[in-house]
This record gives structure tokens, sequence and C-alpha cells, in this order.
């Protein structure tokens, strides 16, 4: 399992019943439905990620998240996760709001922009950063709305959301020192838990 | 087997017939004394009983789902591009059940069928089928080929219906079920739809009141508008174009009312081929089996609460240029579950052909389902699929 969906495993509760936005492959919500008895629904629009959560019995619905989560009630779960969704959303903030709505916490990584080879990709190339978690060009790429991890947590400091926990991983996923001490400039995945009100 | 077939085909098939002895109450208040139910199997029932599927049909279907009747056949059973071995429902794995329902007009009882207390045929007197009195009938098929629970039901458009039926009526006895194209209730445009078709076989002078048959007459005419109404709702306005356009079976316009237009050809070709193969009151009944399917209706309206009984995981497929079952409507039955709290999958299959694309070969459609269908078949074994 990829090293971020190993650490959000870790962070959820047995018997959750979980949301997982952009659930790709179904993979984590699968290994949570084995070994950790967790029910849920993953919402995913493409067709190869959403065939390969039918053959693992993860319950998968087409849609797409920036259509919004009209469709489920308020606190419908217990948690919401969402992974490498973030930064292609038309409105991260709204989601946010809407996340915290259908269940009182959740979990969202994203790539931080502020990771230091980002940085340096961009002032000593004076190009947009290109790497392992941002792999496309500026003028291809899904990504919409790139943020760096201080950015999130100043959305959730005027939103009033509480920050439960963070972590920075790497796309190798190897954690570091220096990542834990400075996050927002040597992690590349930042990880954030947060929970409804202060 | 005969070579002549492909070898993903079920080959050649034989129907069946299953004879019930006792009474069948019906949701209109009357009773079916005895009845008999055409149908065919494919496949191989496992020892235990446990990889059953069943297939429910659609308004003009019936059991001849796959394989052929005949070496000459010239088509195979309607569902053939899904059913066999290798495909989606793979009778390699699954044994499958098909059934024409009753008040059809392909061998199981009917409006064309004798009544035990006239000793004349049932015509109009029929009783008018729901969609749950179907779901009924065959419980009672899946007793007697000793199915205590289905693997996977499974139906398109108003066989959809009776797949979600089946999980409110009968929850314990169904593992999955896969409702495609289909709808929790039909809109008014599609109940206005289907009275238009009525009133086209209801106004043929040669109806007579539904006693054609006395009358040695067939309400072609009528069923040949029905037909036509009911297959533009079953195509796109993409599918009809690109299929026409405006082409012309000739080169120029002739300023007359005969055929013109090749998509006028193909409607009264369509038309004329169903009015000598389906009968009158079957078609009326069907539709009206259409029109007051609303499992929310007893539960003012709350799909949620009809869906309560529920328990098994659902798939539901829309197509993406389906007008007749809009994808909003496969979303409304998704949002009730979701309400209702049931493990459910949605897919909003992209294809240009309509209604009809349930039917229709189509690799995303193949994938998902053949997907869901693995799983099926994985969790009876117990294996990973």
């Amino acid at each position: 399992m990829r090293a971020d969906l190993q650490l959000i495993y870790d962070w959820v509760p047995s018997n959750a019943h979980v949301l997982d936005l952009g659930c790709g492959d179904g993979t984590l919500l699968a290994a949570l439905a084995r070994h950790k008895n967790v029910t849920g629904y993953g919402l995913e629009i493409d067709p190869d990620g959403i065939a390969a959560c039918l053959g693992k019995g993860v319950s998968v619905l087409e849609q797409n998240l920036d259509d919004g989560l009209g469709n489920f009630v308020d606190d419908a779960c217990d948690l919401v996760i969402m992974t490498q969704a973030l930064q292609v959303l038309r409105r991260p903030d709204t989601m946010l709001d809407q996340m915290l709505r259908v269940a009182p916490e959740c979990i969202i990584a994203f790539p931080n922009f502020a990771y230091w080879k980002h940085r340096l990709h961009l002032t000593f190339r004076g190009r947009m950063p290109v790497s392992r978690s941002l792999p496309h060009a500026w003028y291809d790429t899904p990504n919409i709305h790139l943020s760096t991890f201080q950015d999130f947590a100043s959305l959730c400091r005027d939103k009033g959301v509480t920050i439960v926990d963070e972590a920075v991983g790497s796309a190798d996923h190897e954690g570091h020192w220096t990542s834990r001490l400075w996050p927002n400039l040597f992690g590349e995945t930042a990880i954030f838990r947060v929970r409804r009100g202060r | 087997m005969s070579a002549s077939f492909p070898a993903d085909s079920v080959g050649l098939v034989t129907p069946q017939i299953a004879a019930f002895e006792s009474p069948l109450a019906l949701a209109c208040g009357k009773t079916l004394e005895r009845f008999e139910l055409v149908y065919e199997t494919y496949g191989t029932l496992n020892a235990d009983r446990s990889n059953a599927v069943l297939i429910c049909h659609a308004l003009s279907g019936h059991h001849h789902a796959a394989g052929y009747h005949t070496v000459d056949e010239r088509k195979p059973g309607w569902w053939d591009a899904y059913i066999g071995p290798g495909k989606v429902i793979d009778t390699d794995r699954f044994f499958v059940v098909s059934l024409n329902n009753l008040g059809g007009c392909h061998g199981s009882t009917g409006p064309a069928s004798i009544n035990p207390q006239t000793g004349h045929q049932w015509g109009p007197t029929f009783p008018v089928m729901t969609v749950a009195d179907w779901v009924h009938s065959q419980a009672r098929l899946a007793d007697q080929l000793g199915i205590e629970r289905f693997a996977a039901v499974v139906g398109g458009s108003l066989g959809g219906m009776q797949a979600l039926q089946w999980t409110i009526a009968y929850p314990e006895r169904v593992a999955n079920a896969a409702v495609i194209a289909a709808t929790p209730r039909l809109s008014a445009q599609n109940i206005a739809f289907n009275e238009v078709a009525r009133q086209a076989i209801r106004s043929d002078p040669d109806f007579h009141d539904g006693w054609y048959a006395d009358h040695d007459a067939i309400p072609k005419l009528g069923l040949k508008l029905a037909r036509m109404i009911g297959h533009i709702t079953y195509l796109s306005e993409h599918s009809m174009g690109s299929r026409f356009g405006r082409d012309l079976r000739s080169d120029q316009l002739n300023f007359g009312y005969d055929v013109e237009f090749q998509v006028e050809s193909y409607l009264r070709h369509q038309g004329d081929t169903f009015s000598t193969r389906f009968d009158a009151n079957t078609y009326l009944l069907m539709t009206k089996a259409l029109d007051y399917f609303d499992p929310a209706g007893q539960h003012d309206g709350d799909l949620a609460a009809a869906l309560a009984p529920a328990t098994c995981p659902f798939l539901v497929v829309s197509f993406t240029t389906d007008w007749r079952f809009a994808p909003a409507r496969s979303r409304e039955l998704v949002n009730a579950l979701l309400r209702a709290g049931k493990a459910v999958s949605y897919v909003n299959v992209d294809s240009p052909h309509g209604h009809d694309a349930f039917l229709l070969p189509n690799d995303q459609y193949e994938a998902v389902f053949g997907s869901y269908m693995r799983r099926v078949h994985a969790d009876i074994t117990g294996e990973t699929a």
C-alpha cells in the first residue's frame, strides 16, 4: 500500500463507517474492510478504478467530487477520507465544509507545494515544478488548486476547524527527522486529520 | 453443442415448463389457481446450490436470454452478449435461470392461455400483473428448482425493477442485486408514453376489447404503433441520428406520405415484426406493471423506508444517453439506498445508445459488470476475486 494510505489506514479506527473521496482502485477501503471491519463507500470517476473497486467488493459510486456531497445526509458516516484529490477540486474550501458536515472528522492528504524540491525547481529553473508527486506539466495538470502544508493549516484556522493530527510523507515514504521539524519544507505529501469545531 | 455456434455461446438450449398447482394471490385481489412458467437454464447448479443467477426480463423480453433454440436460429437470446462461457454472467461459474413472466406471450400462463374456470381463453380478463406478483411467482420457480438463495438477481429496465423488488420481498433469498437501466418508479412522461401505446392498441378495430382471438383477428396496426412509439424511447437522439440521419430511401423527395426517410422505414419494420410476434393483451399488461411499480408508494413516497428490508450489496448501472430511464432516476435509487445505509455501487456507463445500451456490447459496462459478477462468484467459493 502507498505510504500515505498506510498512515491513513493506521489512523482509521476499527468498525468505523467511512467515505473515501477519490478512492482509486479501492485498496485502502478493501484493506480497512478486511482487517478493521470498516464499512463505507468510495467515490470515484475513473472507470478502471471503479471496476477494480467492484472486483474487491468495495462499494463504489461514480460521482464527481465537484458535484458535492449533497446525496449524503449530515453525519452520514464517522470519517471522510480524501487522498490526492483536494488539489483537483474547483472549491477545496467548500469541500472541507461538506466533508465536516457528512462526518465529524476527516483525513486529507495532498501534495505539499512548498516541498523543498518544488521550491528549488521554481527558484533555480524558473519553471513550474514537476516531480514525483506533481508529475504533470503546467498546461495539462489536473491540479488547479495546489497548496502548501501551511496553507491548509491556515485554512483550518480560518474555518474554526481543529487539527487533530498532522503528518508529512515523501513519495518513497521514508520518514525523516527533518520533515518532522520543518514539515512545510521537507514534507512531500501533507496529511491532516481534522475535526469539526474548535 | 454444435460446432456451428460461437465458442462463447451456451449453444443449443431447450426451454422447460414448470407447473404450479397451488394458488398465487395477486396484488389486484384476484388469485391464479394454477399457472405455468416457461424458463431456460444455462450452466450447472453447484452441489450446495449457491451459484444460481436469476435473469429478469424487460417489457418485450422472455425466457430466451442466451444461446439458440435451433441450429438454424438466426439470432441468439436477447442477452447473449452478456450470458455465456467466459462472458460477464459466466455460465462456466453460474447456473443461470431465465423465465418468461406471468402474463407473457412466450409460453408462461398469460392472456392467451385457457382460463380453467371458463374453459375459454383469458384474453383481456387475465389479471393485471405487478412486479411484486412476478417476484412471488419467480420465488415459486426457485423453490421448484431447489434454489434457496440466488447468488445474484439481475435485470435491465423492467427487469431491474424485479431485481429491486426481490431485495424488498425476499431479502434472505438474494445475495446480490444488479439493477440496470431501471428506475424506482415511472415518471409522468414514462406513463404518458405507455398510455399512447395502450391507446394505439385499444383503438385498433381489430382489438375487439381484447377478444381479438375470438374474431380470428390481431390488432396489428395498434401493436405496430405501440412498438414504434416505444422504440423511439429506447434509442437516443444521437444513435438515431448517426444510424439514419436524414437519409432518404430514394435519392429524391416524393412529396407524399409513403416511406421516404430511412428512419421511417426502420420504425415501420420494427413495428411490423413486433406486431406479428407479440400479444396485444400482454403488451397492455406489461406496460401497466411498469406504471404501477412504485415501492416507495406504500411508504409515503419514502424510497429509503421501502428499501429498509434489503440486505444485499447492490450494483446500479445507468447509461449516459438513456432518456427513458435517465441516469438521474438511477441516482434517485442510489441515494435512497445510501440513506437506508445499504451497500451500493453505482456506475453511469458512457454509451451513445440510449436505453437499449443495457443490451449492447460496451467495454466499460462489461468491465464494471464483469468485475462485480466475478466478486459475486468469489464470495461463493471463498476465493479472492
